[in-house]
C-alpha cells in the first residue's frame, strides 16, 4: 500500500513541478502586475504605513487595524457564509415565535400574537415545563460523566498501550454508528443494552439497599450509561487529538522535579487541553439535546407536524416559541458548565 | 557448634538479603519506576479497555453475527452467536437491490467533497478567530456557537424554502457552498475545534516568524497548519463521517435526483421491501438480517476510512525552539 502511494506520489512529482512553473511564468506574473496597479493607482495608493485615498486622504495604517483587516479577511467566508445562509432560517422562526401560523397548503398565515406564544408555553402548556425540568437534570448528571469518561479512555489510549491503530478504530465506532440510521436500528434490535448489566443486577441491588433519594440517580445514571457511552466517541477523538499535542518532554521535567502523575494530570495536562474541554462540553450538551429522541425535541416535533396536538397550540409558531425557550435553557446550561470548570481550573493553577 | 550458628546466621542473612532484592523486583514489576509503566497499572489499563471496547463492539458483533443468519437460526433458541451455516444471501440481495458500486461512488461524493470544504474553510475561520483580535469578534463568536446551538429541527423549514429559491435543491451544490461557507452541518463545531487548536499554539511562533519578514497567510500555511495536523484529520472526519450519515437533511435536499447517499438508498429500499412484503407475507423474515446487512455494508467504508487515516494522528509535533516561555 505505501510502496504503491510513493510510486504515486513520485510519477505526479515532476507533473506537479511543471504546473508550479507554469502558474509562475504565466499567470503568478500578470496576477502580481495586477495586484501592483490595484494597489499603486491614484484612487488608492497603498504603502507600508499608509493608505492615500483619492491622492489626498492619508489613512494611517496602525498595527491594530492591519491585524485586524487581517482577522476579517479569514473571517470574511463565514461572515459571508453567515449572511447567505444562517441569518435567515434562525432569525425567520424567532420571528415566528411571535406569531400564531397555519399553513393552508403552500401560503402562510400569520396572526400577531406578541408574548402570547410565550405565556401559553410557561403557563397553559401542561407538560412543557416538567419535560424541560427534567431534560435539565438528566443534562446535569450526563454531561459531567460522558466528559470524565471521555477524558478517561482518551488519555488511556495515548499511554503506551500495544495495538493503538485498533483501539483507535474501536473508539471511532460510536461516532460512525450513533451519528448515522444505524443506532436507531440498533436500539430497535435491542442490541444496544447489555444484557450482562443487567444479569449482574447491580442496579437492582443498588434499588433495594439505598434510599429512594440516591438509588434514582444511580438508576438513572444506569439506565442512560449505555447512552452516554454512545455519545462520548466524538469527545474522546477530540481530547486525544489534544492531548497528542502536548509535548512529552514537558512531563519528563516534571516529573524528574518530582511531580506524581496526578499532579501532573491537574497542572499540566488539563491546563493544556482547556479549550477543548470547553469544546468539548459544548458538543455534549448540544449533540445530546437535539438528538432526535430527546423528549424535548420529539414533543416540539410532535406539536410542529403532528396530528395530534390542541387545536390552538397548533402550527409551527408555537413550535418556534417552544424551540427558543428551550434554546435558552440550552445556553444556560453550556454557559454554567464551562463557568464551572473554567472557574475550577485556575483555582487549581 | 559455633560455626553451625555462624553458617546459619549467614544464611539467615543471605535470605533476608535476597528477600529483599525479590521485594525489590517485584514491587518494580508490579509498579514501575514511575506509576505508569508498572504492570497493575498496565493490567488496569487494558482491562478498562477491554471491557469498554466489549461495549461498543457488543452490537457490532450482533450485526454481523446476525447479518449472516438464516430466518431459522434467527428464532432458534440454540443458536445465540455462532449461525449454523454462513448465510451470504441477505449480503447479495442488499448489494445488488441498491447498486453497491454505484451508491458507494455517489455517497464518497457526496460526502467527500463538502467535507474538503468545510474543513478548507472551517480552518481559515478557526484561525482568524484564534488568531486575530477585530472589533465585533465576540458578537461573531457568539453568533456562530448560536447556528450550532439552535435544533436543526426548527430552522429546516425555512432553511429548505430558501434553497429552494436559491436553486440549490437536488444537487450537491446544496452541501457544498454552505460548506465552503463555513456553514455546512455542524459548521461551528469544525470551528471551534480549529479555534482551539490554533489557541494552543504559542503565540511567540508567530512572532518570531513575523520578525523573519513572514505575511499571515505564510504563518497560516507554513506554521498554524502543520502544527494543527491532528485537527485537521479529525475535521475531516467528523464532516466526512455526518455527511454520510446524514440521512433526514439529505433526503429533504436531494428529493427527486439521481444521486443519493448509501444510507439512504438502504432506507428507500427497506421501504420498498415493507411495501412487497407486508407483515408476516413470506420473504418478509429475511427483512431482519437483510437490514443489518444493509447497516453493516454502509458502515463499512467509514471503517476502512477510518482504519487508514488514524495513523497520520501524529505524535506531538511541537518540538519548537521555543524557550523562556
Amino acid at each position: 500500500m505505501n510502496a504503491l502511494m510513493k510510486k504515486f506520489t513520485h510519477r505526479m512529482k515532476p507533473m506537479f513541478e511543471q504546473l508550479g512553473q507554469w502558474w509562475e511564468k504565466r499567470v503568478g506574473t500578470h496576477l502580481t502586475r495586477l495586484g501592483h496597479r490595484l494597489t499603486h493607482n491614484k484612487v488608492l495608493d497603498v504603502s507600508h504605513t499608509r493608505w492615500r485615498v483619492f491622492n489626498r486622504v492619508n489613512i494611517p495604517i496602525t498595527n491594530r487595524l492591519r491585524e485586524a483587516s487581517v482577522g476579517y479577511l479569514f473571517v470574511l467566508i463565514w461572515i459571508i457564509g453567515y449572511l447567505i445562509f444562517a441569518l435567515y432560517p434562525i432569525f425567520y422562526s424567532l420571528y415566528l415565535s411571535f406569531f400564531n401560523v397555519r399553513l393552508d397548503g403552500a401560503s402562510i398565515n400569520l396572526t400577531f400574537v406578541g408574548m402570547g406564544n410565550y405565556r401559553a408555553a410557561f403557563l397553559e402548556d401542561p407538560f412543557f415545563i416538567e419535560i424541560l425540568i427534567d431534560y435539565g437534570i438528566s443534562m446535569l448528571l450526563n454531561v459531567p460523566v460522558t466528559i470524565v469518561f471521555a477524558l478517561i479512555i482518551a488519555m488511556l489510549i495515548n499511554q503506551d498501550v500495544k495495538g493503538k491503530g485498533v483501539w483507535r478504530t474501536i473508539f471511532f465506532l460510536p461516532v460512525i454508528i450513533s451519528s448515522g440510521p444505524v443506532i436507531g436500528e440498533l436500539m430497535a434490535q435491542g442490541a444496544t443494552t447489555l444484557p450482562s448489566l443487567e444479569e449482574f443486577g447491580f442496579v437492582q441491588l443498588v434499588l433495594n439497599n439505598l434510599s429512594e433519594f440516591f438509588a434514582n440517580p444511580i438508576q438513572t445514571l444506569f439506565d442512560s450509561i449505555l447512552l452516554v457511552l454512545w455519545f462520548a466517541g466524538i469527545q474522546i477523538l477530540i481530547l486525544l487529538a489534544g492531548l497528542q499535542k502536548i509535548n512529552r518532554e514537558v512531563y519528563e521535567a516534571a516529573q524528574i522535579d518530582g511531580a506524581s502523575p496526578w499532579e501532573a494530570f491537574w497542572k499540566i495536562t488539563l491546563p493544556s487541553i482547556m479549550s477543548l474541554v470547553n469544546v468539548v462540553i459544548i458538543y455534549t450538551i448540544v449533540s445530546m439535546s437535539v438528538f432526535s429522541l430527546n423528549p424535548v425535541i420529539i414533543y416540539v416535533r410532535n406539536i410542529m407536524l403532528g396530528p395530534s396536538t390542541p387545536s390552538i397550540l397548533t402550527g409551527l409558531g408555537y413550535s418556534a416559541t417552544l424551540a427558543w425557550v428551550f434554546f435558552l435553557l440550552m445556553s444556560l446550561i453550556i454557559l454554567l458548565f464551562v463557568g464551572v470548570v473554567s472557574l475550577r481550573i485556575r483555582k487549581v493553577s | 557448634m559455633r560455626y553451625r550458628a555462624m553458617v546459619k546466621e549467614a544464611y539467615l542473612g543471605l535470605k533476608a538479603k535476597d528477600a529483599d532484592r525479590v521485594k525489590v523486583h517485584l514491587r518494580r514489576l508490579l509498579l514501575g519506576m514511575k506509576m505508569t509503566d508498572g504492570l497493575v497499572f498496565k493490567v488496569f489499563i487494558y482491562t478498562l479497555l477491554v471491557s469498554l471496547a466489549y461495549v461498543y463492539l457488543f452490537p457490532m458483533l450482533f450485526m454481523i453475527s446476525n447479518s449472516l443468519m438464516t430466518f431459522n437460526d434467527i428464532i432458534s433458541a440454540n443458536v445465540r452467536w455462532i449461525p449454523s451455516s454462513l448465510h451470504w444471501d441477505n449480503y447479495r440481495l442488499v448489494w445488488e437491490q441498491i447498486n453497491f458500486p454505484r451508491a458507494l461512488r455517489d455517497g464518497l461524493i457526496l460526502a467527500g467533497l463538502p467535507a474538503l470544504a468545510a474543513t478548507f474553510s472551517s480552518g481559515l475561520i478557526g484561525y482568524g478567530f484564534a488568531r486575530y483580535n477585530f472589533p465585533l469578534k465576540k458578537l461573531f463568536f457568539v453568533l456562530m456557537l448560536m447556528t450550532f446551538i439552535v435544533p436543526p429541527q426548527i430552522t429546516m423549514l425555512p432553511t429548505f424554502r430558501m434553497y429552494a429559491r436559491f436553486n440549490l435543491l437536488g444537487s450537491i451544490r446544496a452541501f457544498i457552498f454552505p460548506a465552503i461557507l463555513g456553514q455546512g452541518f455542524n459548521g461551528a463545531i469544525f470551528i471551534l475545534i480549529f479555534y482551539s487548536f490554533f489557541k494552543m499554539i504559542p503565540k511567540s511562533l508567530d512572532e518570531s516568524a513575523q520578525l523573519d519578514g513572514a505575511s499571515p497567510l505564510k504563518i497560516f500555511t507554513r506554521i498554524a497548519l502543520p502544527l494543527a495536523v491532528p485537527a485537521i484529520i479529525i475535521v475531516f472526519l467528523f464532516s466526512f463521517v455526518w455527511y454520510y450519515n446524514e440521512t433526514n437533511l439529505t433526503g429533504l435536499f436531494l428529493r427527486g435526483s439521481e444521486m443519493s447517499t448509501l444510507p439512504l438508498r438502504i432506507e428507500q429500499f427497506f421501504n420498498e421491501f415493507t411495501s412487497i412484503f407486508p407483515e408476516g407475507s413470506p420473504g418478509r423474515e429475511m427483512m431482519q438480517s437483510a437490514r443489518l446487512a444493509g447497516n453493516l455494508l454502509a458502515i463499512l467504508p467509514l471503517l476502512v476510512l477510518y482504519f487508514f487515516t488514524q495513523r497520520h494522528f501524529v505524535e506531538s509535533i511541537d518540538k519548537t525552539g521555543i524557550t523562556g516561555e
